[in-house]
């Protein structure tokens, strides 16, 4: 039978309904609703039981099922006897089946709607847990370090090589490419406003200090706050989902040694190589600079250089450098491990990640800045 | 009694991950209606089968037919096709982890029919319900247990009715009484709408509670040694390495 699915109805006697089925009964073919029937019951007067007549009916799948669940619900909330007789066995068993176990009512989530004070005050929880979170963590990391110092960590050497050279080699060529051209945009720059004065040739110490003082240390940091911050996120997260870190848990070993210490110590090694490297990279894209500047040759540039950066500006680049690394690991570590159980949560700590790495970065360097001043170094 | 009418054809078949033959030669019919059990040991290939039979993995060698049709040798729309007729649990669940219970099974209803959300939210509270997990709509997957999620992999994979059915070891992890209800939900579905179903499963109370047909994989030989209805074979078979099988070990 094609014709898709009719109802007829019948009242053998005062207070019973016979609901009659024709025609085929698919998901997706329009077919009467329940409420055609709760219509029925109503304007028919007292009926107190409804059979059914499925002579007719023809091919049917889950969309007779979830008519008939409709119906069943209106009837036991009315107080309508169902007899479900006249249906075919296996409609009613599966209708069994689905009405085997009862549903879990306290499971059902109630999603209240929020007033915007309580709205205020959740986030302002939210907030402080997270402070104290993150000073949980960066507590249980510096006891990992200690731990480490001992000589108790425990957390194996090729992980260490492997973060190592994640962090290292392969992150050279964009780190090259970077600070190459933020020596070369400084150099030019400069070299616009240093004309106005004749004094062209300070652009060697413009490019030297910002790029072994600050720049280089800032420019890797943020390369590797997206490239591997983020990488650590993500990692850490999807161990979380498939709990491989409460996997770890039982066996007792520390996710913080065994995940995070390694991270954090390829990263605070590195990166000063890192940003030395990048000094060097800076340095020469000033260089290349110079080779447009009428006034100043490669020779005077590095000659001016030389004389202009001090060890202090060297020393304080490494060590905001190894500060940076830091702060990247324990951002992308941190995230990682905060990770919800899911796909998305993943992405979001990923984000996350790198979000707080570049704004840890950036106050780091504010606050270093401002005690060299106030040290005059 | 209707004619068995071959719905699911594999001809010599062989799977491998390159170079590692998991199993080859494997000829056998799946009839419409059929309850089809994969049986074998543990990593002798039934979940590699499962995936070449849905089409997500090419065989090495040989001819899966879906009705006349040779699935492999299609242009990838017709499998296409083929495939959204078929629904899938996988072994591990694979829930989608950012979308609640209801979401996951109304998706593919959302993508493949014009129901109303009305209509599609009453299927999917059927379809939960059929599975024992009526109220649980609004959990994420990662809310509930490993069982809850098994079974709401298949109320997902039957969202759309489809007329062939995988179950991969549907009831492992589940307990004794939701394990029979979901061999009376499989035999149900074969029964009323002849859904075909292929369960891979490990459950000897199942395979002879449920199965009409199957066929076991020897991963020792790496082919298979029999096919037919699992109780027939018990009393038939010769073969001391399926006799072991169905008998959990225990010689007669
Ligand atoms: N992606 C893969 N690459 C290479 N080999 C694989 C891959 N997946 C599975 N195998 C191998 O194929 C064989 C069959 O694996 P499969 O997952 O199909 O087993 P199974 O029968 O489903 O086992 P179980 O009952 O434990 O689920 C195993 O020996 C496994 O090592
Ligand atoms: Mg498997």
């Amino acid at each position: 039978m094609s014709s898709s699915g009719e109802l007829l109805f019948e009242q053998p006697s005062q207070d019973n309904l016979q609901v009659i089925f024709s025609g085929s009964w698919k998901l997706g073919e329009p077919l009467p609703s329940a409420d055609d029937v709760r219509q029925k019951i109503e304007s028919a007067g007292p009926i107190r039981q409804i059979t059914f007549n499925t002579e007719k009916l023809g091919d049917w799948d889950s969309g007779l099922l979830t008519f008939l669940r409709k119906l069943w619900k209106y009837c036991s909330k009315s107080d309508i006897a169902v007899d479900s007789s006249g249906l075919p066995g296996g409609v009613r068993q599966l209708l069994e089946l689905a009405a085997a176990v009862p549903e879990k009512k306290d499971a059902r989530k109630s999603e209240g709607r929020m007033t915007f004070l309580s709205y205020l005050g959740d986030q302002t929880v939210l907030f402080f847990n997270g402070a104290s979170e993150l000073l949980a963590f960066i507590g249980e990391a510096v006891v990992a370090f200690l731990r480490l110092f001992q000589g108790k960590a425990q957390y194996r050497r090729t992980d260490l090589w492997l973060v190592m050279e994640a962090c290292s080699g392969l992150a050279l060529p964009i780190v090259a490419l970077i600070s190459f051209l933020v020596g070369m945009i400084l150099a030019f720059i400069g070299a616009i406003q240093l004309a106005l004065f004749g004094a062209e040739i300070y652009v060697a110490d413009l490019v030297g200090i910002a790029m072994v003082r600050l720049m280089a240390a800032i420019m890797t940091g943020i390369v590797m706050a997206g490239r591997t911050g983020g990488a650590f996120a993500a990692q850490l997260g999807t161990m979380q989902v498939n709990q491989e870190i409460d996997a770890l848990k039982t066996l007792g070993l520390s996710p913080i040694e065994f995940l995070v210490l390694p991270r954090m110590l390829a990263l605070a090694l590195l990166m000063p190589l890192l940003s030395l490297f990048a000094n060097v990279m800076g340095i020469l894209g000033g260089a290349v600079a110079t080779i447009t500047l009428p006034d100043v040759n490669i020779i005077q540039y590095f000659d001016q250089l030389v004389g202009a950066v001090s060890l202090w500006d060297l020393w304080i680049g490494i060590f905001s450098s190894a500060i940076f690394g830091v702060i990247v690991a324990v951002a992308g570590c941190m995230r990682g491990m905060q990770c919800g159980r899911s796909a998305s949560a993943v992405g979001d700590a990923a984000t996350s990640a790198v979000v707080t790495a570049i704004v840890g970065i950036i106050v780091a360097t504010a606050i270093i800045t401002i005690m060299t001043n106030v040290l005059g170094i | 009694m209707k004619q068995p009418e071959p719905h699911i054809t594999v001809k010599d078949l062989t799977m491998a991950y390159g170079d590692f033959v998991v199993m080859r030669d494997l000829t056998f019919t799946i009839n419409r209606g059929d309850v089809f059990i994969i049986m074998g040991g543990s990593g002798c290939g039934k979940s590699t089968m499962m995936t070449i039979l849905i089409g997500l993995k090419p065989p090495a060698k040989g001819k899966v037919f879906y009705d006349d049709t040779d699935f492999w040798a299609s242009e990838p729309d017709i499998r296409d096709q083929i495939i959204r007729r078929a629904g899938v649990m996988y072994q591990s669940g694979a829930l989608w982890s950012s979308m609640t219970l209801a979401e996951n099974v109304a998706l593919p209803i959302e993508t493949y029919t014009n129901l109303t959300p009305a209509e599609i939210r009453d299927t999917v509270e059927l379809k939960m319900a059929l599975v024992g997990l009526a109220g649980f709509e609004e959990f994420y997957p990662s809310e509930i247990s490993g069982g809850m999620q098994k079974r709401a992999g298949i109320a997902r994979a039957m969202a759309l009715d489809p007329e062939v059915l995988f179950f991969d070891e549907p009831s492992a992890g589940l307990d004794p009484v939701s394990a029979r209800r979901l061999d009376d939900l499989i035999l149900q579905l074969s029964e009323s709408l002849s859904t075909t179903m292929v369960v891979v499963t490990h459950e000897l109370a199942s395979i002879f509670a449920i199965g009409s047909n199957s066929v076991f994989l020897d991963a020792s030989i790496r082919t298979m040694t029999a096919t037919g209805n699992p109780s027939k074979l018990l009393a038939e078979t010769q073969d001391p390495t399926l006799r072991l099988f169905l008998t959990r070990g225990e010689q007669t």
